[in-house]
């Protein structure tokens, strides 16, 4: 399998605060890839670099081209999508209206399976079918999380970036949001998940990396990531908690 | 005041309404898809009016050069960001929107200006003129500046206004023009005279709100500058670039206050300098509007302008000062009214 996307000693900062050093991560084509770890890793702001809302320093290659100089919106018309973690949805427009924007540049463009797409989305989101006239800013959380999937279905993507799905969501929802996010990957999309709930994230994830004050702490296939006694002590919950060496 | 007077103040009032009306839309659209306030709004109505004037008396209004100037400009900043971005491939378009469209535009007002078509094809080729220096002005002056704050955006703003007033002076000298009336029409209505004029630039105002209105509610373009007034970020990871936004919208708000000076142009004399008064009357509508709501804007222009009339009648002298005096417990009452929500999602 080849890379889809491939990040190479990534450094971010705010302003002269750095909060990811260096990180390096690769997702083949058609995988699913998932990043855990604490409050204040660095998760949300590696995903703002790679789709561009941050500077970067180091190398991002989508798609077998380096992408660092080119705009948010030159990356999602080449399929590069990210669903965030505060989902910025627009609030005081309908559900239906949410989502033909999610597909603005395929508008621009005159994609002709626009209509499908639609129809694809309802399909897989029920909820939003029912509530297509509703305004995005009055559904529920869980409605909501389905909104911004949806509407990143709608660009069509071919590597969605994932920042907690699961976010605030009634464990009900959470699995439902789950097996969506791994039939996705059937329909050929790859996905970056970044998630709190590395439980759920490493069985749907191939590879897993551990994210830790900005730095790669572990990195490898799911079942070996779930083995590691640390993390199991600390994000799977199994063992009494240990201080980790850094 | 007996009736008939108070309905010709009405009269008048809803007229001068229904431009600041134009003017408080733009206001409002521009703050809102911006977040700059369109200071130089008021030249872009003076200019309106002034190219207007020149094609009349079939002269090549010196807003051509200007419109010429700020094209080469923006041409080269798309050229130098194709070249800091590798994105070659988009230059070609880039440059037929601010290059090639902009200095058709001058060429044929240029080339037609000695003429002197018909009065409608003037207003037509003034309006269009006027239209194009929209998103220049976005690229050149505001653009780069997208990510500052809108302290920093208004000073721009005001540094704009500045230039523009200027350059109004030095293409159109310093004496007034007024331009003549679309028909002279009028129609008697029991004691009341209703003249023509004020009927066709209500028409076309509502005309336009009405554009307006499906514009934004029915298609693509709308909804996305809707979106990106909601949330900015959101709006960038749907794809739709601040820059696509920011030149639509000024397009879209030089073109309304372009408009409003064809229209003011008939009932007053404008010069140069006329402007900033007259969209600081669609400004105070804008803030009667909480700077985002089109419907509330629309209404206190109309009311701004029915102030006006009426204050004209008691004490001409002070009609400006009552009509901004009398915006302050407005604006009180709407700060105490409305809350202000953190933005959110
Ligand atoms: N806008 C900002 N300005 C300055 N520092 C920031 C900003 N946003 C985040 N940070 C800092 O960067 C670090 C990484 O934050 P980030 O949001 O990427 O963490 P995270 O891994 O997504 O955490 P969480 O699991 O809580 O979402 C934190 O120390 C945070 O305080
Ligand atoms: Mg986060």
């Amino acid at each position: 399998m080849s890379a889809l996307l491939e990040i190479v000693d990534l450094h971010v900062a705010y302003g002269k605060v750095e909060a990811v050093h260096g990180v390096s991560l690769t997702v083949d084509e058609g995988s699913i890839v998932t990043v855990i770890g604490p409050n204040g890793a660095g998760k949300t702001t590696l995903l703002a670099a790679i789709i561009g809302l941050l500077p970067s320093r180091g190398d991002i290659v989508y798609a077998g081209a380096r992408v660092n100089r080119i705009s948010v919106e030159e990356r999602v018309a080449q399929r590069l999508c990210l669903v965030p973690e505060r989902r910025e949805l627009f609030a005081a427009m309908t559900v239906a209206d949410n989502l033909e924007l999610g597909a603005f540049h395929r508008h621009r463009a005159r994609d002709r399976t626009l209509g499908k797409t639609r129809d694809e989305v309802y399909q897989r989101f029920p909820r939003l079918a029912e509530r297509r006239a509703q305004l995005a800013g009055t559904l529920s959380g869980g409605e909501r999380q389905m909104l911004a999937l949806g509407r990143a279905l709608m660009a069509a993507p071919r590597l969605l970036l994932l920042d907690e799905p699961s976010l605030g969501l009634a464990p009900l929802i959470v699995k439902e949001i789950f097996s969506i996010i791994a039939t996705l990957r059937a329909t050929g999309v790859s996905i970056l998940l970044v998630e709190q709930n590395a439980r759920a994230a490493l069985q749907i994830a191939s590879h897993g990396y551990v994210l830790e004050t900005g730095t790669v702490a572990l990195a490898g296939p799911s079942e070996e990531i779930s083995r590691d006694v640390r993390v199991a002590a600390t994000y799977l919950g199994r063992a009494p908690e240990r201080s980790l060496p850094s | 005041m007996d009736f008939s007077i108070a309905v010709l103040l009405a009269q008048d009032g809803v007229t001068n309404g229904a431009i600041y009306a134009l003017l408080s839309l733009a206001l409002v659209l521009v703050f809102a898809v911006t977040r700059v306030i369109f200071v130089p709004a008021g030249e872009f109505v003076t200019y309106g009016t002034l190219t207007l004037a020149s094609l009349q008396l079939g002269k090549s209004p010196g807003t051509v050069g200007l419109l010429v100037g700020l094209a080469g400009l923006a041409g080269a900043m798309e050229v130098y960001a194709a070249a800091r971005e590798r994105t070659w491939h988009r230059l070609p378009r880039r440059l037929a929107i601010y290059l090639l469209v902009p200095l058709s535009i001058a060429a044929l007002v240029h080339l037609l200006a000695p003429l002197t078509l018909a009065l409608p094809l003037q207003i037509l080729l003034s309006v269009a003129m006027v239209t194009a220096l929209g998103p220049l002005l976005y690229r050149v002056a505001y653009q780069p500046l997208a990510e500052a704050s809108v302290l920093v955006l208004l000073i721009v703003s005001v540094a704009v206004h500045l230039a523009m007033l200027g350059l109004g002076l030095w293409y159109f000298g310093a004496e007034g023009s007024r331009t003549p009336a679309f028909t002279s029409a009028s129609y008697r209505v029991g004691d009341v005279q209703i003249s023509g004029q004020s009927l066709l630039v209500l028409l076309f105002s509502l005309l336009v709100i009405a554009a307006l209105y499906v514009f934004f509610g029915r298609t693509l373009y709308g909804k996305a500058l809707r979106a990106t007034a909601l949330n900015r970020v959101g709006a960038r990871l749907v794809g739709i670039s601040p820059g696509l936004a920011g030149s639509l919208t000024f397009t879209l708000a030089a073109s309304l206050c372009a408009f409003s000076g064809v229209l003011i142009g008939p009932i007053t004399t404008v010069y140069y300098d006329s402007g900033f008064l007259v969209s600081l009357k669609g400004f105070v509508g804008a803030i009667i509007g909480g700077m985002s709501s089109y419907p509330m804007a629309a209404a206190g222009a109309f009311l701004v302008g029915l102030l006006e009339s009426y204050s004209s009648f008691w004490a001409s002298a002070f009609k400006e000062v009552i009509v901004f005096t009398l915006i302050i417990p407005v604006l009180l009452w709407r700060s105490l009214t409305t809350h202000h929500h953190e933005e959110e999602e």
